[in-house]
């Protein structure tokens, strides 16, 4: 059976968000002119969150993708969670006081956050004074250590990565006398998630990750073309880097045992991320939190698994790698996604697609036969798509759709092939996993003139 | 051997460290006439012809040469032999050609393609497949219909079809969308570099050499064809202006089908779908005319061998589309390459051919519009009796270098015409259809204001001309789409331009016309103007004259209106488009005199003509001169005041038979007179009007006009104008001998008028021009204009008629017996129409009453 294509488009727009950011705030013109972000299910349900929100307090604006695994309990508290917790480790002391007055007086709290969510984008009621608590819990312990320096990015990154960790750790082990909740916050620690979060405040772009999730710039040349450079590491496996800590973390003893099959502990593909407790936590602690849990954990096979070689926990940890690049005029765009993407698309690939698409500018390769096997009837459809392609530009309103329909639908020419698009639209809950991952993807533009001239100032 | 042939040719350079070609010893080999053995033989340091470039046109021309006696030729190629545009060509010999001499050229080519291998030993390829021309409309079909009449009357067997038949002579070709089809079974496929391979052998077996070289430049005696002929051309002394210009055009070869098509399949052009297709090598080859086209060294090259150019196969898809609806089964059909070579377009479609108007001796051959196979056997063989003889066996004027001049060598217009001209080729071409791209470019100084008023344009020779105006309330936007082979949609509208000629008057702005003044300081001018026109110009002064301006054979080269200024100075007025060959011609042959000038003062003058009974009112009014017959006779010139503005030149002339006045105003005073024209003119009815008005009243009463119906081929005496002639007066003049034997023996082709009988104006297709006459049902020549008439409330058809002996098909004496004693028919569009022939024009359309004579000398005349 076939898709139309505008079956096609509905299932890719399903969950296609745009933001453009106000000509001015207030205070500033804003190195960002929005940005746009969509996501594409494989699991049912996706366990791939995303958040964005304009920091009210301080300056700048935070984005972030975030790939749960083990379910998406862990993606959805962090994606609630994380922004607050960097919020929180960003704001001057004279805020943070006036906050913490205002909920002690029951005053009205000023607004840290403005959100900026699509509609499925849902947080959870039942665990906000939960969640709250833990952050104010946080910022009371920001405003005893008041160290009177001003606050440095990087650092309030680490510390709001690792300080979220660390409550979802302490909720999970005190648990809480609301059965949901108590069953909530033992999910969210049992699964994990990676995150890959950018700050933007004028020309200074801070973007923290923890994970395999990517954060890739796109940057265009001085001949128009465009090229990739990343902003990330990939905290698997294959960076050699990630393996050595891991290593040097664990006596020698445990080293060959370390990562198997290119997973740590020959089980988990990310070598950083959130939750995980399985990770984390002595045998004993998880034996008696699974115990005294509810029977929905005790059932659960997978929780009650304790990894093989499990000396000298924690083994996973959620700090982030933090990385600082100061936006030139040339960098367009930023790009932020989790590994469905980076798995079906080279960086060049989502740079030249991405820019091609922002400038309005299609730079085609030209098709040549050569030598290969091509009928008549092959060509003519490649061309076919290759012009669909041109038109699909004008028909997806948002940058993150159209990078998704190349992502799934593209052939070996590079080109989206409606019929594949459609295959793999069309596949069966069960076995779309097997075929793709859950994507997400927010591509950030950034307003060039303001960076230049933000450059030319010095 | 003939591979073997080629290869040892390419191999060949000449390297020429010296351009000048004079200059250079080299080590050349010439090609012997056996191809095997070759020995070096360096280039003659004299030739009596050089011929740069040694594709089909070049060879086609040495070959042609040769067979006509000439031996000492020197063809130069500055890559290989047969390079160039001819190596891409796709090799298809087709007829179907809507020109009448294009048709001509296509025929002979056919016919010399076929025996060239017997002749030469050399294998050309030459398949006689035939064509399938599809038609997806109506209006298709009628074109195409049109041209079968054309080859049928030629011999050339061709047929109308229905889509089944199309089906049965080629099996891949899906007929759901068409309408019907014409078959040629004559059109064939050729291989074009073994072609010109073939002629060059031919040749060279009658003694041409082969070089290969770069191009010379300092040469008296030479000819080139080839798509470089612009830079070419301008690298000569003094420059050459050979309007063409480049553009990529794409074709595909793919590998053989499963089935591999049979040779003769036949070639398939869908000139909806823009492509054509055909056999090759059991596969296809495949191209188009796409509506995007991509025109190429606008800023010309240095390197002047052509590389090949990129393919681009997204430019490609929408002729891959067509292709692949029009023939399905092909998708599984494997792709070898697309291939881009540049073609040569010209600004009008047609190729160009000819001496140069200022580098006396200097042919050119070039800008086929991408059909060289088919006219080069036929091109070659014209231009080398051009060289030979001085001019070719047939009217070559539509192909001529000389109806273009330099305002038609532009880069830009260059551009942005080809860009129009390639598009097309495939373009349904309806009456009257017009160029779009390098528009404005001359104009009136009374343009804007006729053009606020709702005129409409068309172009000749880059002028801009009314058609009509659209009155205040029209559609305009519905008036400019409708074209049709029917009935027009101004019809009405000039029908109330021709009524305001007749009953009151009109102004046509009819600046276009190309102007000489020829003046002497002693009776030099006189004489030599006795020479070279056939009517009497020794007439008192202020007296106006229409005469012929003749060659040797008693042919038109021109027909205009001279008016005597004074004892020693001429006005000449000729055809718009005479400007350029109507120079070089009297160039050539006015004597090296200093007392002597001719000055083009086209320019300096706008006209305006004023047509109908109430213009001499108006004059008169304006000029406070009594402008009536007893004061301003028929036929008269004088300089007057009209207004405020003083020299105005008034002729007693209007082109169509209708009493009135031309009006030669110094261009600063155009816009004063015609505002005192149009003011005065209010009160007696005045109104503009266009050319069409001017058309439907000059052919209604059998007035010919020089470029559609007269030309270098027709003698005064074989269009009813032997009163124009003056054999005997006193003087010898060209083509005077001609004439005496024509009077004495009788003409062969007599121009003859039609008034369609049973054709139904709002309903019948109307007549255009090219549409064969049958004579008691069998063929008797062709159409070469028509208009409806609206005082006659009929069609009118002009034309020759010929006299073609029944058995042996030889021409026979046309005389006025044989004309008036026939039954005629029109085939317009393969429908015939009843149609009577008239040798002389109804007097009853004369507005005043005149003797015969007047009648015939009062107007007459073109465009």
């Amino acid at each position: 059976f076939y898709l139309t294509p505008p079956q096609v488009n509905s299932i890719l727009k399903a969950n296609e968000y745009s933001f453009k950011v106000p000509e001015f705030d207030g205070k500033n013109v804003s190195s960002v002119l929005g940005f746009d972000s969509n996501q594409l299910p494989a699991n049912a349900p996706i366990e791939d969150r995303r958040s964005a929100a304009t920091c009210l307090q301080t300056r700048g604006m935070l984005l972030g993708v975030f790939d749960g695994h083990a379910g998406c309990a862990c993606a959805q508290a962090v994606s609630e969670r994380l922004f607050y917790y960097i919020a929180v480790s960003l704001l001057p002391h004279e805020t943070l006081l006036e906050i913490e007055n205002a909920v002690e007086s029951g005053r009205a709290l000023l607004p840290i956050l403005q959100w900026h969510k699509h509609p499925n984008d849902y947080f959870s009621k039942e665990a906000s004074k939960l969640y709250f608590n833990s952050l104010r819990t946080y910022w009371q312990e920001l405003i005893d250590l008041n160290s009177g320096e001003a606050t440095d990015v990087k650092e309030a990154l680490i510390n709001a990565f690792k300080r979220l960790d660390n409550d979802i750790s302490l909720e999970a082990q005190v648990g809480d006398p609301n059965s949901f909740l108590n069953y909530l916050v033992l999910r969210v620690a049992f699964s994990g998630a990676t995150a890959c979060v950018a700050h933007v405040d004028g020309v200074d772009l801070h973007v923290a990750n923890t994970g395999d999730s990517r954060a890739m710039l796109g940057v265009q040349e001085e001949d128009g073309s465009w090229s990739a450079l990343n902003l990330s590491y990939d905290h698997n496996a294959q960076n050699e880097r990630e393996v050595e800590r891991v290593k040097t973390e664990h006596p020698k003893s445990e080293e060959k045992n370390l990562v198997k099959q290119d997973r740590l502990l020959g089980l988990l593909m990310p070598f950083r991320a959130f939750g995980d407790v399985k990770f984390k936590w002595s045998i004993e602690l998880q034996k008696r939190v699974i115990e005294s849990g509810p029977d929905q954990l005790n059932d659960n096979e997978y929780t009650k698994f304790i990894p093989p070689n499990y000396h000298t926990p924690p083994y996973l940890t959620a700090e982030p790698e933090v990385i600082y690049h100061r936006l030139r005029p040339q960098d367009k765009f930023l790009v932020l996604a989790t590994d469905g993407l980076w798995e079906t698309m080279h960086r060049q690939d989502v740079a030249r697609i991405v820019g091609e698409y922002l400038t309005g500018v299609h730079h085609q390769e030209p098709i040549a036969v050569g030598g290969y096997k091509v009928t008549l009837g092959q060509m003519h459809g490649l061309l076919a798509e290759r012009r669909a392609r041109f038109s699909s530009v004008f028909e997806d309103q948002n940058v993150a759709t159209h990078l998704i329909r190349h992502a799934v639908g593209n052939n070996e020419f590079g080109t989206v092939d409606h019929e594949r698009l459609c295959k793999m639209l069309s596949l069966p809950e069960e076995l779309a996993r097997m075929y793709r991952d859950d994507m997400t993807i927010i591509v950030v533009q950034f307003n060039s003139h303001m960076i230049s001239a933000c450059q030319n100032e010095e | 051997p003939a591979g073997m042939f080629l290869r040892l040719l390419s191999d060949v350079r000449w390297r020429a460290a010296n351009p000048k070609w004079r200059g250079a010893t080299c080590s050349c080999r010439s090609a012997s006439s056996t191809p095997p053995e070759h020995h070096p033989v360096a280039l003659p340091a004299q030739a009596q012809v050089v011929i740069c470039g040694g594709g089909i046109m070049g060879t086609s021309v040495a070959y042609h040469l040769s067979k006509m006696g000439w031996k000492d030729i020197v063809l130069l190629e500055q890559g290989r032999l047969a390079a160039g545009t001819t190596r891409f060509c796709a090799g298809i010999v087709s007829l179907a050609r809507p020109v009448s001499i294009e048709l001509k050229m296509a025929d002979y080519s056919n016919k010399l393609y076929q025996q060239l291998e017997q002749e030469t030993g050399v294998n050309t390829g030459y398949v006689k497949t035939g064509s399938i021309s599809l038609a997806q409309t109506q209006d298709r079909l009628i074109s195409l219909k049109r041209i079968a009449s054309s080859l049928k009357v030629m011999g050339i067997p061709c047929e109308i079809i229905t889509p089944k038949e199309v089906a049965q002579l080629h099996p891949l070709i899906n007929i759901h969308d068409l309408v019907g089809a014409m078959y040629v079974p004559e059109d064939a496929l050729v291989s074009s570099a073994n072609v010109s391979l073939a002629l060059a052998t031919a040749a060279s077996r009658n003694g041409t050499s082969l070089g290969f070289s770069l191009l010379p430049s300092n040469l008296h005696i030479w000819g080139f064809f080839f798509q470089w002929a612009y830079e070419l051309g301008h690298s000569v002394e003094e420059p050459v202006n050979i309007p063409l210009h480049a553009c990529e055009h794409f074709y595909l070869l793919t590998h053989p089908l499963k089935e591999p098509l049979p040779s003769n399949i036949p070639t398939v052009v869908d000139p909806d779908g823009r492509i054509y297709v055909r056999n090759w090598q059991g596969g296809i080859l495949s191209g188009g005319f796409e509506k995007n086209p991509k025109p190429l060294f606008t800023e010309g090259r240095n390197q002047l061998e052509i590389h090949n150019l990129q393919e681009d196969w997204d430019h490609f898809e929408p002729l891959l589309s067509a292709l692949l609806r029009r023939m399905p089964e092909l998708e599984a059909l494997q792709i070898l390459q697309l291939v881009n070579c540049p073609e040569s377009f010209t600004p009008d479609m047609r190729c160009i051919m000819g001496e140069s108007p200022t580098v006396l001796g200097y042919f050119v051959l070039a800008g086929m519009n991408s059909a060289g196979i088919s006219y080069g056997g036929g091109a070659g063989k014209y231009l080398a009796e051009w060289m030979v003889n001085g001019y070719p066996t047939d009217n070559v004027w539509p192909l001529d270098l000389k109806r273009f001049g330099s305002l038609q060598s532009s880069r830009t217009f260059l551009r942005h015409r080809v860009m129009e001209v390639m598009p097309l080729m495939c373009d349904l071409k309806v009456p009257r259809w017009d160029f779009q791209t390098g528009r404005q470019l001359r104009t009136s100084p009374l343009y804007d204001r006729l053009d606020a008023q709702g005129a409409r344009w068309m172009e000749k020779h880059g002028f801009e001309r009314v058609k009509y105006f659209v009155p205040p309330g029209k559609d305009l936007l519905d008036l400019d789409q409708s074209k049709t082979f029917y009935k027009p949609d101004w019809f009405d509208i000039v029908g109330s331009e021709v009524k305001c000629c007749k009953e009151a008057v009109c102004v046509i702005d009819m600046s276009s016309f190309t102007k000489f003044e020829i003046s002497s300081t002693g009776d030099q001018a006189l004489e030599s103007l006795q020479y070279l026109f056939s009517n009497d110009l020794d007439v008192p002064v202020g007296h106006v004259v229409h005469t012929g301006m003749l060659n040797e054979k008693g042919g038109y080269e021109n027909d205009c209106s001279i008016a005597r200024l004074s004892k020693r100075s001429f006005f000449m007025i000729s055809p718009t488009d005479q400007q350029v060959h109507c120079w070089a011609w009297l160039k050539k042959r006015l004597p090296e005199d200093s007392g002597l000038t001719m000055e083009d003062v086209t320019w300096k003058y706008t006209a305006l003509n004023l047509i109908g009974p109430r213009a001499v009112d108006v004059l008169s009014e304006l000029s406070y001169a009594p402008m009536t017959a007893e004061h301003f006779p028929s036929l008269f010139c004088k300089e007057m005041s009209v207004g405020y503005a003083n020299g105005i030149r008034v002729m007693s002339i209007t082109h169509t038979g209708e009493p009135g006045f031309v009006l030669y105003i110094p261009i600063e005073y155009a816009l004063h007179v015609y505002n005192e024209v149009m003011n005065m003119g209010q009160k007696y009815g005045i109104r503009n009007a266009g050319y069409y008005a001017l058309r439907s009243l000059r052919i209604e009463k059998f007035f010919a006009f020089w470029g559609q119906d007269l030309d270098a081929f027709t003698t005064p005496m074989e269009c009813g104008r032997e009163f124009q002639v003056k054999l005997d007066k006193g003087v010898q003049f060209v083509g005077q001998e001609a004439l005496l034997e024509q009077k004495q023996q009788g003409v062969y082709k007599r121009f003859t008028m039609f008034i369609l009988e049973d054709h139904d104006t709002d309903t019948d297709l109307w007549p255009w021009w090219g549409e064969p006459i049958f004579r008691n049902g069998r063929y008797v020549g062709k159409t070469t204009s028509s208009a409806y008439s609206y005082t006659l409330e009929r069609h009118v058809c002009l034309g020759f008629v010929h006299h073609f002996d029944e058995k042996t098909g030889q021409e026979l004496v046309v005389t006025t017996d044989f004309v008036n004693q026939g039954e005629y028919q029109i085939d317009i569009a393969g429908q015939r129409f009843q149609a009577k022939a008239k040798l002389y024009p109804f007097s009853s359309l004369f507005a005043q009453r005149r003797r015969k004579e007047e009648v015939e000398l009062s107007g007459y005349q073109r465009e």
